[in-house]
C-alpha cells in the first residue's frame, strides 16, 4: 500500500453492502455489533461446543456394542472390588466330601475337585484377573506411551535405539518367555505377573505412540505453537498428547483384554498365580484334568474369563469406532 | 470494452473457429446427457444435509459445460451423483432423472450401469495420486482396461498403453510405461489420469477440478490437452471447478452453482461480459486482478449456507446486496434471460443491467 | 541488493539443504536437496513483500527459516541488524515475538481440542509478560472482534467454525503479541474465492492498523499482486526476478516470469484474445539435481550455451540503464529482456496505468 491513510471512498457505481472488513476500530460499540451480527447469521454449525471427546461419548451411548461390553465391565469391577455382595461364601472354605458333586442349593454352580464351591470361586476369581489386566495396562501404557511418545517426538538415535529395543522384547515368545522368566523370580503374588506382562506388552503400546506423536508433530498447530516460542513441555503436554492419546487408549483398552487372558494362561501353565490366590485361570488348570466326569469346573470360571475378555475386546472395538475420526 | 446487449446473438470473434457450435441442433437423436431435476441429500447426524436441490443441465457430444461453485455448492456430488459413485450411506439421490442417451442411469439395473461405468462414462479426478494405485506400474494400470473390458492379450494391451501416454503427451512414453505413479511429476500423473479415463473411449468425461493441484503453467497445458482430446474424440465434457478462469478458454457454457442449485446458466462470454446473478458478479469481482492494483477487494458477505438449514427463498438473499423481502419468502425458479440463458435472481435483469462491465 | 539501513528484515545468501541420506542406523549422506540456494532481500517497514512461485520452488521453506522453524544451512536472516539465525535460545524466543506467521491449512493450523480462547490466547502464556495475567481473556475478545468474530464464540471449538473463520483465528493468534512483521504462507489459497477476498481484505485492513509488515508468500499471482508493494519470483530455489508489483506484473524481463504471467488465466475474452501464451515445457527439474548455471535454462525458449556455464546473477541488467523501457530492476537472466504478457483488461491499451500512484 502506497500510505497508511484512511480507506478510499467506496466505489460509487458499486454495489459495496456494509461488509465486516470495514470495521476500523476495535471492540467500538457499533463496530462489536457489526462483527457480532456477521457471525451470527452464518453461524455454519449448531451452537453447541462439542470437542472430539464429547462426539466420541455421543456415539459411544448409541452403540450397543459400548453399552453392552460397558455394562458387563462395570458389573465385574463391582464384583472385583465386593465379591460379597453376591456370593457371600469364602473360596477357601471347602468341603473334600462334597468334591466334584453337581448343583446343590445354595451352590449353583456344583463343587470342585477340592469341594470348593464353584460359584464362590468363580466370583471371587474376578478380582485377581481384573487387578491383574488392569495394573498390567497402566503399567504398559504408561511406560509405552512415554517411551514411544519421546521417542517419536526427539527422533534421531533416541528413537532408533528405542524401535531396536522394543523389537528385542517382540521377539521373546510369550510363553516361553513367562516360563523361563517367571520360573526364576519368586512367585504366588499378583506382581511378578503384572511386571513380566508390562515388560513385554510396553513395546506395542509405544509403537503405537510413537507413531502417533510423529503424524501429529507434522501438525500446523504444532509448528504453529513452535514459531511462537513454545517450549518443548508445553508442545508435548498441550498440542501433541491430547492429540495423539486417541489411539493408544483404544489400543490399551484391547490389550486389557488380551492381558487377562494371558494371566490366566499363565496361571494355568503353573507359573502364574497360585493356589491359595484364587483365580480362573488357577481353577481351569484344576478342572482341565476332571473334563470328562466334571465338566461344570471348567464351564464356569472358563466361561466368565472368556465374557471378561470379550467384554474389553468389544469396548476397545467400539471406543475405536468412536475416536477414529476417518469414519466420521 | 465494447458494450454487449445480453440478449444472445452470434459472435464474430470467437476466440476458437474450431470450436462446434454448443446448440447444433439434431433432432434424430437424445442429447448425450441431461440431468434433470436431480436431488441428493446426506444423512448425518447433524440433520440431512441437501446437497443438490434440483438441478438440471445437459451436455452434448463434443460440447463442454463448466460447473463452477464453492465447496458445498453440490458441483461435485452432482457429478457423483451422474456416475453412480455417492457414498452411501449417508448420500441418497432422492429424485430426478439422469438421461445417458435418452436412458435413465438412476432407474437402469446397476450392473449394466456398472458396465456403463468406465466404457462410456469417465471421470477425472483433483488428486491422481491418491487415484492412482501405487503398487502397480501406470503402464499395467493402462493395460488392464484393455485385458478386462476388451479382452486383449498382454502384449497388446501393453502396446495399446502406450499409444494412450503418447496420446496424452508424456515424453518418452515407451520408456516411462513401467514406471510406478510416484515417480512422474503432478501434471503427468494428471494425464495418467486422463490416458485412464480416454482408454475406452468414452462418450463423456466429467473432470473434477482437474487442475486444481496442479501449477500454474503446468494447468494450461492439462486445460489445453483436454480440450483438444475433447475435439479430437467428440466427447462431451463436464468441467467441475471453482476457477472461472481456469475454465473460461475451454467452456462452451458455464452453470453457476450456490448451495446445491444452479443459479446462473450461460456461454462463457456472456456470463464474464454482463453476469446476471449477483452471485456470479460477486464472484466475478471478488478475484483480484492481474492487470491492475485497485483498491479494496470486493468480498461477498458472509459465507455460504448450512446445508441443513438453507434459507428460505432465495439462498443466497443473507448474503445477496440486492435482497428485498420478495427473496426472503419466494425461491426465484430460473428466469430465462436470453436464448441459452438463465438467472434464479427476481432482479436478473437489474443485475444484467448494471453488469455491463 | 544493497544493504537498506531501515529494513526490518535482511536476508543474504539463503541457503537450506535438506541431506538425502542412505541407511538407517549409519547415515551417509549422498546427495542433498537445494531447497532454497542463496537468496536475499529486504523488508521494510509497513510494506509488503510477495514471494512467488510454483510448488517446490522452495518459498514456504523460506517462510519457515523466517519464523525460525527450520534452520538454514547458511546464510544470514538480519532482523534490525541482529542475526536471528545464530540466537540463543532465550534471544530467539524474544525476537519470535516480533515475527510471527500466518499458516496455509486452516484446518490443520489449529489445535482441535483447544478452545477458540485458549488457541489465541496461548500466545500470551508462552510470553507471560506480553499481558497481565487479569487483562487476557479480554485481550483475546477484542482480538476476536479485530479480525472480525463474534467474541462471544471465545469458548468454541475450531471445527465449529468455516474454513474462512478458522484462517480468521490463525490471523488473531498471530496478531496477539502484536508482532512488526507477519509471514504469510499461502493464507488464502485453502479458501473459496468469495472467501478469500474477505481475509485478503482483513490483512490489508490490519497491515494499516497496525503498521505491520508482511512477506505474503503465495502461487497465486493475481492476488500477490493485489496485496504486495514489492514481489520476488522464486524458481528451483533462487530468485529470478524482485521488483514493484508494476516493474514484475507491467514489465516483467526474466522469462520464468513471463511464461508464469502468461500461463495465468484470464477472464476477460477480449483481453484474452489478445494475449500471447507462453506455454512451457516439460516440468521443474528435480532440487536433488538442480541444473547447472540458470536454472531455468532447461524450460527457457531463450537459453544459450552460457547459460549452462554461468549462474546469472540477480541485479540490474546494465543494459536496462540507458533504455527508455520501464524495466529497471534486479533480474537473474543473462538475456533479460522486457515483454509484455499481461493484457490490460477492458481496453486494448493505455487503460492498464489509470488510477495508479507510483510507487517505489
Amino acid at each position: 500500500m502506497p500510505d497508511h491513510g484512511p480507506l478510499p471512498p467506496p466505489d460509487p457505481d458499486r454495489v459495496t453492502p456494509p461488509e465486516p472488513e470495514e470495521i476500523i476500530t476495535p471492540a467500538g460499540g457499533g463496530a462489536m455489533s457489526l462483527a457480532t451480527s456477521e457471525a451470527e447469521t452464518l453461524e455454519p454449525v449448531s451452537g453447541k461446543a462439542r470437542s472430539l471427546w464429547s462426539d466420541a461419548w455421543h456415539d459411544l451411548r448409541r452403540n450397543p456394542v459400548f453399552v453392552v461390553s460397558a455394562l458387563i465391565i462395570l458389573f465385574l469391577v463391582l464384583i472385583a472390588l465386593w465379591p460379597g455382595l453376591i456370593a457371600g461364601g469364602n473360596p477357601l472354605t471347602c468341603d473334600l466330601a462334597k468334591a466334584q458333586d453337581g448343583p446343590a442349593p445354595g451352590h449353583p454352580f456344583g463343587f470342585d475337585a477340592q469341594g470348593c464351591d464353584v460359584y464362590t470361586r468363580t466370583v471371587h476369581g474376578a478380582r485377581a484377573s481384573i487387578t491383574v489386566g488392569i495394573c498390567a495396562t497402566a503399567g504398559a501404557t504408561l511406560l509405552g506411551s512415554v517411551l514411544g511418545g519421546l521417542a517419536g517426538y526427539y527422533g534421531g538415535w533416541w528413537d532408533a535405539l528405542l524401535s531396536r529395543l522394543a523389537d528385542v522384547f517382540f521377539g521373546i515368545p510369550i510363553i516361553l518367555g513367562g516360563l523361563v522368566f517367571l520360573s526364576v523370580v519368586p512367585s504366588g503374588s499378583l506382581w511378578p505377573v503384572v511386571g513380566f506382562i508390562v515388560l513385554l506388552g510396553w513395546p506395542q503400546i509405544a509403537r503405537i505412540a510413537r507413531g502417533s506423536v510423529v503424524t501429529v508433530k507434522q501438525n500446523d498447530y504444532v509448528q504453529a505453537a513452535r514459531a511462537l516460542g513454545a517450549g518443548d513441555r508445553r508442545l508435548l503436554l498441550r498440542h501433541i498428547a491430547p492429540n495423539a492419546v486417541a489411539p493408544v487408549i483404544v489400543v490399551a483398552t484391547i490389550a486389557l483384554g488380551t492381558y487377562i487372558a494371558l494371566e490366566a494362561t499363565l496361571s494355568f501353565l503353573g507359573v502364574g498365580l497360585k493356589p491359595p490366590t484364587v483365580s480362573w485361570g488357577i481353577d481351569i488348570s484344576s478342572a482341565s484334568v476332571q473334563i470328562r466326569n466334571a465338566p461344570h469346573m471348567l464351564l464356569w470360571p472358563a466361561g466368565a474369563l472368556s465374557i471378561t475378555v470379550l467384554a474389553f475386546i468389544m469396548l476397545g472395538d467400539a471406543v475405536r469406532d468412536a475416536l477414529d475420526p476417518k469414519l466420521r | 470494452m465494447p458494450q454487449q446487449h445480453h440478449e444472445h446473438r452470434p459472435d464474430p470473434h470467437r476466440p476458437d473457429p474450431h470450436r462446434p457450435d454448443p446448440h447444433r441442433p439434431d433432432p434424430h437423436r437424445p442429447v448425450l446427457l441431461d440431468v434433470r431435476d436431480l436431488q441428493v441429500e446426506f444423512r448425518t447426524r447433524d440433520g440431512v444435509a441437501k446437497a443438490v436441490n434440483g438441478v438440471s443441465y445437459s451436455v452434448d457430444a463434443g460440447e463442454t459445460l463448466a460447473v463452477l461453485g464453492e465447496s458445498g455448492s453440490g458441483k461435485s456430488v452432482t457429478a457423483q451423483a451422474v456416475m453412480g459413485i455417492v457414498d452411501s450411506p449417508p448420500g441418497f439421490v432422492t429424485g430426478g432423472q439422469v438421461f445417458f442417451r435418452g436412458q435413465d442411469l438412476l432407474t437402469m439395473a446397476p450392473e449394466t450401469r456398472r458396465r456403463l461405468r468406465g466404457a462410456k462414462l469417465a471421470m477425472i479426478f483433483q488428486d491422481a495420486l491418491s487415484a492412482l494405485n501405487p503398487v502397480l506400474s501406470v503402464g499395467t494400470q493402462l493395460s488392464e482396461m484393455f485385458m478386462v473390458h476388451e479382452d486383449m492379450t498382454r502384449k497388446d494391451s501393453r502396446a495399446k498403453a502406450v499409444e494412450l501416454m503418447e496420446r496424452v503427451r508424456i515424453p518418452a512414453a515407451k520408456d516411462r510405461v513401467n514406471d510406478y505413479p510416484h515417480q512422474f511429476s503432478g501434471g503427468m500423473r494428471q494425464r495418467i489420469m486422463i490416458a485412464m479415463a480416454l482408454a475406452l473411449e468414452p462418450d463423456l468425461i466429467i473432470a473434477d477440478e482437474p487442475t486444481t493441484a496442479l501449477d500454474v503453467t503446468v494447468q494450461a497445458q492439462v486445460m489445453d490437452l483436454l480440450a483438444e482430446l475433447r475435439r479430437e474424440y467428440d466427447m462431451g465434457l463436464i468441467l467441475i471447478t471453482h476457477d472461472l478462469g481456469v475454465v473460461a478458454d475451454v467452456a462452451d457454457k458455464i452453470a453457476v452453482m450456490y448451495a446445491g442449485r444452479i443459479v446462473e446458466t450461460a456461454p462463457v462470454r456472456e456470463l464474464y461480459a454482463a453476469p446476471a446473478h449477483p452471485y456470479t458478479r460477486g464472484l466475478l469481482d471478488s478475484i483480484p486482478r492481474l492487470d491492475r492494483k485497485g483498491e479494496q477487494l470486493y468480498a461477498i458477505k458472509g459465507l455460504p449456507p448450512n446445508l441443513t438449514a438453507i434459507p428460505p427463498g432465495c439462498p443466497f438473499n443473507p448474503r445477496c446486496p440486492r435482497a428485498q423481502d420478495i427473496c426472503r419468502t419466494d425461491r426465484p425458479p430460473l428466469f430465462p434471460v436470453a436464448p441459452g440463458r438463465t438467472s434464479a435472481c427476481h432482479f436478473w435483469k437489474e443485475t444484467l443491467d448494471e453488469g455491463q462491465r | 541488493m544493497r544493504a537498506n539501513g531501515d529494513a526490518v528484515l535482511e536476508v543474504r545468501d539463503l541457503v537450506k539443504h535438506y541431506p538425502l541420506t542412505q541407511g538407517i542406523l549409519f547415515k551417509r549422506q549422498i546427495g542433498a536437496v537445494q531447497a532454497v540456494d542463496g537468496i536475499s532481500f529486504d523488508l521494510r517497514p509497513g510494506e509488503t513483500l510477495g514471494i512467488v512461485g510454483e510448488s517446490g520452488c522452495g518459498k514456504s521453506t523460506v517462510a519457515r527459516m523466517l519464523v525460525n522453524l527450520e534452520r538454514p544451512t547458511s546464510g544470514q536472516i538480519r532482523y534490525k541488524g541482529q542475526d536471528i539465525t545464530k540466537l540463543s535460545k532465550r534471544a530467539l524466543k524474544a525476537v519470535r515475538r516480533n515475527i510471527q506467521m500466518v499458516f496455509q491449512d486452516p484446518y490443520t493450523s489449529l489445535n482441535p481440542r483447544m478452545t477458540v480462547g485458549d488457541i489465541v490466547g496461548e500466545p500470551y502464556e508462552i510470553h507471560p509478560d506480553a499481558a497481565p495475567r487479569g487483562s487476557r481473556r479480554q485481550k483475546v475478545r477484542d482480538l476476536l472482534d479485530v479480525v472480525g468474530l463474534n467474541p462471544e464464540h471465545i469458548n468454541r471449538y475450531p471445527h465449529q467454525f468455516s474454513g474462512g473463520q478458522r484462517q480468521r483465528i490463525g490471523i488473531a493468534r498471530g496478531l496477539a503479541l502484536r508482532p512488526e512483521i507477519i509471514v504469510c504462507d499461502e493464507p488464502v489459497s485453502a479458501l473459496d474465492v468469495s472467501v478469500q477476498a474477505q481475509v485478503v481484505n482483513l490483512l490489508e485492513r490490519l497491515q494499516k492498523e497496525f503498521g505491520l509488515s508482511y512477506v505474503f508468500i503465495a502461487h497465486d499471482l493475481s492476488v500477490v499482486r493485489h496485496i504486495s508493494d514489492r514481489v520476488a519470483v522464486m524458481y528451483l530455489g533462487r530468485l529470478a526476478e524482485v521488483g514493484t508489483d508494476e516493474q514484475i506484473y507491467d514489465h516483467p524481463t526474466h522469462p520464468y516470469t513471463q511464461a508464469l504471467l502468461s500461463a495465468v488465466p484470464v477472464l476477460d475474452p477480449g483481453a484474452r484474445a489478445r494475449r500471447e501464451r507462453i506455454l512451457l515445457t516439460g516440468d521443474v527439474p528435480s532440487p536433488a539435481h538442480p541444473p547447472s548455471g540458470c536454472r531455468f535454462r532447461t524450460r527457457c525458449w531463450k537459453a544459450q550455451e552460457k547459460c549452462a556455464r554461468v549462474v546469472p546473477p540477480l541485479e540490474i541488467p546494465e543494459w536496462f540503464e540507458e533504455g527508455s523501457g520501464g524495466a529497471t530492476h534486479p533480474s537473474a537472466c543473462h538475456y533479460a529482456e522486457e515483454r509484455e504478457v499481461v493484457p490490460g483488461e477492458g481496453g486494448a491499451n493505455g487503460a492498464r496505468d489509470d488510477g495508479q500512484t507510483p510507487r517505489s
